[in-house]
This record gives C-alpha cells, sequence and structure tokens, in this order.
C-alpha cells in the first residue's frame, strides 16, 4: 500500500515546517478524526461512566451518592432480575441454536450445483432481516394469537392451543420463533459465502479418494467452515443477550408494560429500572453484568467453536 | 462455469425422491420467509375480525383504507413516517461522507498507527450498544436534546461499520497512481478525494447509504428512550404505540399501517438486494 505522496521536490535548503509527508499525516489524522471524536464522547465515555455509576445511587435529578456495592446488593437479589436472566438465556438458546442449524442446511441447499434460482432464493430468504423488529412482533403477534394460525394448525394436527402470548413457555416459543424468522436467512446467507470460498478441486480430489458425501461433509466442508460458524454464532450470542424489542412489544399490548415475567429480559430490566423507576444506579449495575455475561458467553462460544470440527486430518491435496 | 460444476456434481446425483425433498425444503423455506409479508397484507385489508378467522382468510380483502383511515384517528402516521424519513436521511448523509472520508484515509494514506487505529475502530463493533445508553441518556439530558433529533442524529453520524466497508472497497478499487497522477498535478488532499476516489466509488457509497438508512429506520431501542412527545416519534414508535392502545386490538388497523411502514424498505431492497446483500454479509468476511 504505497503512500499517495511522492517525497517531496521541494529540494532547496531550506525546509519548511510543514513537509508533504507531515501534510498527509494531518490530513488522514482529520479525515478520521470523526469517528475517534463522536466515540469518545457518546461510546468509550458512557461505558467508562456506566461502570462508575454502578456505584452510586442516582435517579439522574439529585447528586449521586456513593453506595459502594449495594446496587449489585440490590440487583441479585431482586428475584426478578433471576427470571431476566434465565429468560434471557433460555430464549438465547431456543432462538439461536435451531436457528443456526438451519441456517447451516439451507445453505447447503443453496449452495448445492443442482438448485436452480440460486439468486431469487437468495433475496426471499434475506427478505425477513430487512423489517422492523417492531412489524416483524406485530405481525407475529397476529400469527400467535389465542385463536391466531399457529394455534389453527395445532389443532388440525390435532395437538391443543398454546396460550402463546401468556403462558410461560407459550411467550418464549413465540419470541424466539420471532428471532429466528429475521435472522435465520440473513445466517444463511453468511454460510453460503463462506461455502462458495473453498475450492471444488478440494472436493474434487477427495472425490478421487473415495470419500463420499458424508465424509466430505466432515472433513472438508465444516473444517474450512469454521470461521464463519464462529461469527455467525457470536454475533447471534451476542444478540440474543440484548433481546429487547420484540418482548417490549409483543407483551406491551396488555397495558401491563413489558415487564411480564414470562418474557423479562435483561434488557428490559435494565430499560424499566432506569426509565420507568428512575433508579439509574441498579440499572448501571445490570448493564455491567450484562456486560460481563456477554464477555463470559463470547469467550465460551469461541471455545466451543474451536474445539468443535477440530479435525482437519485429509487436508492434503 | 455453473454448467460445469453441475456436471461434476452428476456422480452424487440424489435421485428423483431426493431432488423432490431437496426442493421441498428450499421452497419451504422460502415460502416461511415471504408468508408474513403476504399475511400483512392480507390482514390489513380486511376487516377488523379477519385476522382469527376459522379457517384463517388468505384472501386480499378491500378494506384497506377502512383501516388506513383508523390509523390516521389514532396517530400522525404521515408525521412520524416523515420524522423517520428526515432522520435516516440526515444520518445517511453523513455517514456516507464521513465513512467514505475515513475509509479512503485507512486505505490510501500512511500514518503513525494506522493499524492499531484501523483495529479500535473494528474493536468497537463488539462492544453492546445498550452498556453506554444510560450515561448517553444523561449526557443528552445536560445538552437538552431528550426529545430532539439531535440525539437521534449526532451520535449515529459515523460508525465503525461504514469505516471498515469503505475501506475495504477502496483499498482495491481506487487506484493508487490516480492518486498520485492528482498530486502530481497539483491538487489539494480534499480536492484529490473528491474529484478522483469518490467518483470510482460511489457503488459502495450508495450500499453503505441503503444499508444505513435501513438500520436507522427500523431502529427502536434509542429513539424509545429519548423521544417523550408524540409529534416527534419515529415510525417504529408509532406503530408500537399503536399496538399499545387499548379498547381491542385493532389488527386491520395495526396491519395496514405496518405493510405501509414496511412497504418502502421492501421497494428499496428489491430494487438494490445485490448490494444490500452483499454489504449486510460483508462483516463476515473479515472474521
Amino acid at each position: 500500500m504505497a503512500e499517495p505522496v511522492i517525497t517531496s521536490p521541494h529540494a532547496e535548503s531550506k525546509r519548511p515546517f510543514l513537509t508533504e509527508q507531515r501534510r498527509s499525516r494531518i490530513t488522514a489524522y482529520t479525515f478520521i478524526s470523526p469517528f475517534f471524536i463522536l466515540f469518545s464522547i457518546f461510546g468509550l465515555y458512557p461505558i467508562f461512566f456506566t461502570f462508575y455509576l454502578s456505584f452510586f445511587k442516582w435517579d439522574a435529578l439529585n447528586p449521586m451518592k456513593f453506595v459502594g456495592f449495594k446496587n449489585y446488593d440490590l440487583v441479585t437479589s431482586d428475584p426478578t432480575f433471576w427470571i431476566s436472566f434465565s429468560n434471557t438465556l433460555i430464549m438465547g438458546l431456543m432462538g439461536t441454536v435451531p436457528q443456526v442449524m438451519l441456517a447451516l442446511l439451507l445453505a447447503v441447499l443453496l449452495h448445492s450445483g443442482m438448485t436452480k434460482f440460486k439468486k431469487t432464493f437468495r433475496i426471499l430468504y434475506f427478505m425477513p432481516n430487512i423489517t422492523s423488529i417492531v412489524a416483524v412482533t406485530l405481525v407475529f403477534s397476529t400469527l400467535f394469537g389465542n385463536n391466531g394460525m399457529i394455534n389453527w394448525m395445532l389443532n388440525g394436527l390435532g395437538l391443543e392451543s398454546v396460550a402463546f402470548n401468556s403462558g410461560w413457555w407459550g411467550v418464549k416459543i413465540a419470541i424466539s420463533t420471532m428471532v429466528m424468522w429475521r435472522w435465520t436467512g440473513y445466517n444463511a446467507i453468511i454460510f453460503l459465502s463462506g461455502l462458495q470460498s473453498i475450492p471444488m478441486d478440494l472436493y474434487e480430489s477427495a472425490r478421487i479418494d473415495g470419500a463420499n458425501r458424508r465424509q466430505q461433509l466432515f472433513a472438508i466442508t465444516l473444517p474450512l467452515l469454521k470461521p464463519f460458524i464462529i461469527f455467525v454464532s457470536l454475533q447471534s450470542t451476542i444478540g440474543a443477550l440484548q433481546l429487547f424489542t420484540e418482548p417490549y412489544v409483543f407483551l406491551g399490548q396488555a397495558g401491563t408494560g413489558s415487564t411480564r415475567q414470562e418474557g423479562i429480559t435483561m434488557v428490559t430490566y435494565l430499560y424499566s429500572e432506569a426509565f420507568r423507576n428512575g433508579f439509574f444506579g441498579t440499572a448501571a449495575a445490570t448493564a455491567v453484568m450484562l456486560f460481563l455475561v456477554t464477555i463470559l458467553f463470547s469467550i465460551l462460544n469461541m471455545l466451543i467453536s474451536r474445539g468443535t470440527g477440530g479435525d482437519t486430518g485429509g487436508k492434503k491435496a | 462455469m455453473s454448467t460445469l460444476r453441475m456436471f461434476r456434481k452428476k456422480p452424487d446425483d440424489l435421485g428423483f425422491f431426493g431432488k423432490l425433498g431437496f426442493y421441498f425444503l428450499l421452497i419451504l423455506g422460502a415460502l416461511v420467509s415471504v408468508f408474513p409479508f403476504y399475511w400483512m397484507f392480507v390482514v390489513g385489508t380486511n376487516d377488523k375480525g379477519a385476522v382469527f378467522h376459522v379457517p384463517p382468510l388468505l384472501t386480499v380483502g378491500d378494506q384497506f383504507f377502512d383501516n388506513f383511515k383508523r390509523v390516521l384517528e389514532k396517530a400522525d402516521f404521515f408525521q412520524a413516517l416523515g420524522n423517520s424519513l428526515f432522520v435516516s436521511s440526515m444520518v445517511t448523509v453523513s455517514v456516507v461522507f464521513f465513512c467514505t472520508l475515513a475509509g479512503y484515509a485507512f486505505a490510501k494514506y500512511e500514518f503513525p498507527f494506522k493499524n492499531a487505529l484501523f483495529v479500535f475502530v473494528i474493536a468497537t463493533l463488539i462492544v453492546p450498544q445498550q452498556l453506554g445508553v444510560l450515561p448517553t441518556y444523561v449526557i443528552m439530558a445536560k445538552l437538552h436534546w431528550i426529545d430532539s433529533y439531535k440525539a437521534l442524529i449526532v451520535p449515529a453520524m459515523v460508525n465503525a461499520f461504514g469505516i471498515f466497508w469503505m475501506r475495504q472497497y477502496i483499498a482495491s478499487a481506487v487506484p493508487t497512481e490516480l492518486i498520485e497522477a492528482g498530486r502530481i498535478d497539483g491538487g489539494g488532499h480534499f480536492r484529490i478525494f473528491w474529484n478522483i476516489a469518490v467518483p470510482v466509488i460511489t457503488p459502495a457509497m450508495a450500499t453503505l447509504g441503503i444499508l444505513n438508512f435501513m438500520t436507522v429506520w427500523n431502529d427502536f431501542f434509542w429513539p424509545l428512550v429519548v423521544l417523550k412527545n408524540k409529534e416527534h416519534y419515529t415510525i417504529q414508535i408509532a406503530l408500537q404505540q399503536l399496538f399499545t392502545t387499548r379498547d381491542g386490538l385493532d389488527y386491520g388497523m395495526i396491519m395496514s399501517a405496518t405493510f405501509t411502514a414496511t412497504l418502502p424498505l421492501l421497494i428499496v431492497f428489491l430494487l438494490f438486494s445485490r448490494w444490500v446483500i452483499a454489504g449486510l454479509t460483508s462483516g463476515a468476511i473479515k472474521s
């Protein structure tokens, strides 16, 4: 990557302070500065301030009062927090694991040589992702209504109706479905671009060596797809921990607010602590814990993804 | 090339039933992806009770304008649409400009700490937005920006993804010789950027613009926190408010609004789908 500036032709004895090189550096710093300025104010500073705030009692109006770890005590002794915590994990698992597997399956199907209309399928699979979460939630709340289409289908299959908007599991199934609907196609397209990056001649030589489809899948496809699998599952995990809009909108309909226990998530808890109850300290403590959980799960995710498909034997062409 | 690939695959052909199952799954997936859009329209064009009709009603009705009239009684729908259009456009213009500028600097300039700074930019992508939401809210309160569009626009004016995206594109699409030639002709740095680089990279700028517009248009959490007054609601908040209104959920009304709010993005997506998909999946390539 060469520098656009050629060593200056100012070969005079007197060197000006602003050499061409200096000038070009200053220009570059100026060009990138807006990001760093905005990020310091609205990204970096708030993060540090959140940690600081978590040790104070504050309602955003009156002076802050130092309380040590009391906010953490308050939050961790609040049963609602733990419900929000377990809800977030349960819905995260329910929404993420099947989603990634389904996306992988769809990608393999799409990648297959015999698929026609590939471009059309790609567009159709991607459509859910451009919809706003609010719209997704509203549409699915009709499908998941007590007399909605999903229950009609269940009845048709001889099963009982499920209370998707009030049952403990019903709410979680409904919300996970919304998440899955919006993201499965997106992830499938990412996996597809991963599959397309695997050179065809690897399969060719494997086939000459007598490897069948299954062996090819485990020896070539999955190991080479690993970076994409890590990316997708990491992104889905982080997204799942931040789940907010779906439960907030879906459960807000009853007018009881969105803190109903069937679907309250950690971010919903944080939101209502701060913006409903005015407890900025405990909300900040919640944010910090959410952050720690996010890091923990990201690491866990990396470890698990690294562990699977580690056998790269048979890579030799 | 694709015929060649198909020919190569022949040895493991799945047979008729295999093929049938294969297409069945693919088409089922496509139907599931598309159906909710159609359903939105079905409910939005039929009368109030249609949504829970047994068996489900699957045909488009003629009640759309009646339904939509009730939307206008309950919410400033077009005001909200206009607000969203304004905020999204402002953010998009700014994001495209500043991200292109920064991406250009990272792609075509040499300066101390360049790589470290770029890695830092990428690293900020992982930080969850909610972590800083409380102090950001406090900053907005101090600036008296609560309930103003500035709170939505200013923090979003430049972002890490855009810088990453533009850098990747500029590095390969803008020949360094072209820039050097500009230097020899005595052009200033910004002039070269504007007259030589920008014309070459408009496709990437357009993609970034579309992606960003969609993100801002769809955002819910931050507008919910910051906006207080009904007149300032963005379209997503206005939609959510329709859903919260008591006196029985009028789904025909709600879906006619949802459909109207989704349609513009759907059209943009279908027109530019190739670009949008390339942009949205590009994050994975890096990892």
